[in-house]
């Protein structure tokens, strides 16, 4: 994992960059939400302060996903109607990035997946709606409209000014978890799993007064 | 190494409800989307720091839970404390059925849940995946998860009739979902369904004083009523379980003779013979010189063995302590009488008889005898000629009859248990939709069909 160092523009901090394929990041010092055109970095936004911490994992945290290691390296805050849930950036020793979702401490494991099949458009996917994609048959158990709320770290994409979209969850029998997302269009489809919490093997967790992990 | 790992979240500092102004305590450190107002019961949105509200109560009904929120127990090998309580019911045919939820929450592992109905108690986690549709030989819905076949036990409108404390979802007072359970004892499957959103859990059932001592709950738990649907059958009602149990009892009596036979010390302390002169005239009871009967209450074998012919006796006796002056009375009837009879010659030999004193403490003894027989009431030649007998006293025998009995006893309820079983199958299914367990056709009417999965 090389990292590049790079100033921000906005009020002259190191930035460093804990994942070399990293499209945009957030200043830990001024918070401006920064987008990389090769080597140089474009404020884009400003992180409003972010709502109340509702995960122990934070930037920096540690874990084991089928015995590779990976790194947290950035987040996505979505809050809807009736809660929020972070999709946190993750990278692995091996280069690969994807994603450690975490809804009310029900963690997941999902990876971006080419859709075998077209993905319905948003309008006409409802729950119980069924969906194969690698073999695995999975079914739309919960219908989101999620909005952005916040973004902290280095993410992939530029992603600081989305407005309300529908997120599709979907199940399998047998523990696989997918998401199919539609902030882009055609919508973009996580194919993962549920994980234990303690199978992550977490490290550098967040802590929480009177308790312990 | 990461500087920002070391920073702790504090305890979430005390905020103020916006309607009453009571303090209220957020213990979910924001993973809650709700909290509702002990005091006021007005229901907040969590996850605004403002609590704006979304619900002002309507008083109904206030129900007290019975794990105080805020208390903490370790279950199911994590720490989990209780953050919120709703009571929910149901309402069959004009009549409603309560229950209530606790919702307990650790800030790494999550939500978990503990549902009571009648102080029948489970514990629900949620489910990742989601079960298979089937059906059973029956005809009767199914649902198959992790190897486990469960089977359709109700399905109903779940109306929320009051809420205190955190919920990691938005809950009012009044929101309805669709409720399915499906049982395989003592475990449970169960859905809730909205339009957007289908969530399963798995609950498993669990004893209320577990919770009890988990909680550090004062006094004991309530005592469960009636039969829950994923109670344990209280009587084993699998087959071929009644019969380990009975071989596993009896081997366990079958040691314990072993060993107490092995342990008892048979000691004669006795074995003298005697002459009976039943012709003789004056004093007819004698006494044997004293003995010891060692150590502590045991048992004390008496045999005698008479030399009669065509004759009775019986051989009365006493066993006295020398030091209380303590009697045992007690007797014996010997006798042999043999012929011959249309030619066919004929015996009954009962010329040596033995009976078990129970339960004779240590100390001193001697053994005062009195023989009787015919000749000593009437006078017939035969019996006048003397009788000889032996008198022998074995301290602490082995004793079998109440091994022979305790395999009996065991036995007696066997035949009955299978039915008991059945019958509590019965009770279990009776506040099913179907009224009977599962292996029973049953047509359920319209209104409470809730198989249909989807649209």
């Amino acid at each position: 994992m090389s990292q590049p160092s790079a100033i921000c523009p906005n009020c002259g901090a190191p930035i460093r960059f804990r994942w070399s394929s990293a499209i945009q990041t957030t200043c830990e010092y001024c918070k401006s939400i920064l987008v990389r055109h090769d080597v140089n970095l474009t404020k884009v936004g400003q992180v409003a302060d972010l709502p109340p911490d509702i995960s122990p994992i934070q930037i920096g945290t540690e874990g084991r996903y089928r015995d590779t290691a990976f790194q947290v390296v950035g987040r996505i805050i979505y809050s809807h109607a009736v809660g929020a849930w972070n999709e946190w950036h993750i990278v692995f020793s091996n280069g690969s990035s994807g994603w450690l979702s975490d809804a009310q401490a029900e963690y997941a494991v999902s990876f971006i997946s080419a859709p075998e099949s077209p993905l319905p458009p948003p309008d006409q996917i409802y729950r119980g709606f069924e969906y194969s994609q690698q073999g695995v048959r999975l079914s739309v158990t919960t219908l989101t409209e999620a909005s952005y709320e916040g973004v902290e770290g280095e993410l992939p994409f530029q992603f600081w000014d989305k407005t309300t979209c529908r997120f599709a969850d979907l199940r399998s029998i047998d523990g696989r978890f997918a998401t199919i997302d539609y902030t882009e269009s055609p919508p973009l489809l996580f194919l993962g799993e549920f994980v234990d919490f303690d199978a992550l093997r977490l490290v550098n967790l967040k802590e929480f007064e009177g308790w312990t992990a | 190494m990461n500087p920002a790992a070391r920073k702790i979240v504090p305890k979430p500092k005390a905020l103020n409800c916006p309607s009453c102004g009571s303090a209220i305590e957020l213990r979910a450190m924001g993973a809650a989307a709700t909290v509702v107002c002990s005091y006021c019961s007005t229901t907040l949105d969590a996850t605004n720091p403002q609590l704006v509200i979304l619900q002002k109560w309507q008083s109904q009904i206030t129900v007290q839970p019975l794990i105080p929120l805020g208390s903490r127990g370790s279950l199911f090998g994590a720490v989990w404390e209780a953050i919120g309580f709703q009571q929910r019911g149901i309402n069959v045919e004009g009549t409603n059925y309560f229950w209530r939820e606790y919702v307990l929450f650790n800030p790494y592992k999550g939500f978990r849940y503990l549902s009571e109905y009648d102080n029948h108690w489970s514990f629900v986690t949620p489910l990742p995946s989601i079960p298979v549709p089937g059906a059973n030989s029956a005809g009767r819905p199914t649902m198959a998860h992790g190897g486990v076949v469960y089977d359709h036990f109700q399905t109903a409108q779940a109306y929320t009739w009051f809420v205190i404390g955190e919920f990691p979802w938005q809950v009012k007072v009044g929101e309805v979902v669709t409720a399915a359970d499906y049982v395989a004892p003592p475990r449970m499957l169960s859905s809730e369904a909205t339009e957007n959103e289908v969530t399963w859990s798995a609950g498993q059932y669990i004893d209320g004083n577990d919770i009890w001592a988990a909680f550090q709950l004062p006094g004991a738990a309530p005592p469960a009523i009636g039969a829950y649907s994923i109670q344990p059958s209280p009587v084993v009602s699998a087959p071929g379980r009644p019969w380990k149990l009975f071989f596993l009892f009896a081997a366990l009596l079958f040691g314990m003779m072993i060993l107490f036979a092995t342990k008892a010390r048979q000691e004669t302390v006795l074995n003298e013979t005697f002459t009976f002169q039943p012709a003789a005239t004056g004093e007819k009871s004698l006494v044997t010189k004293s003995f010891d009967l060692k150590g502590d209450s045991a048992n004390l074998q008496v045999e005698v063995n008479g030399e009669l012919e065509n004759a009775w006796a019986f051989i009365g006796m006493a066993l006295i302590n020398e030091q209380t002056g303590q009697a045992y009375d007690f007797g014996r009837q010997i006798s042999y009488y043999h012929g011959v009879d249309g030619g066919e010659s004929w015996t009954e030999d009962d010329r040596s008889d033995s009976t078990i004193l129970p339960s004779i403490p240590g100390g001193r003894y001697y053994l005062r005898i009195e023989p009787e027989t015919e000749a000593a009431a009437g006078s017939t030649l035969r019996a006048a000629s003397p009788i000889r007998y032996s008198v022998k006293l074995v301290r602490d025998v082995p004793f079998y009859f109440r091994y022979i009995l305790g395999v009996f006893l065991l036995f007696l309820p066997l035949p009955f248990m299978g039915r008991k079983g059945s019958n509590f199958e019965q009770l279990r299914w009776m506040e099913s939709d179907y009224g009977a367990p599962p292996n029973v056709a049953v047509s359920l009417s319209d209104d409470s069909s809730g198989e249909d999965d989807d649209e």
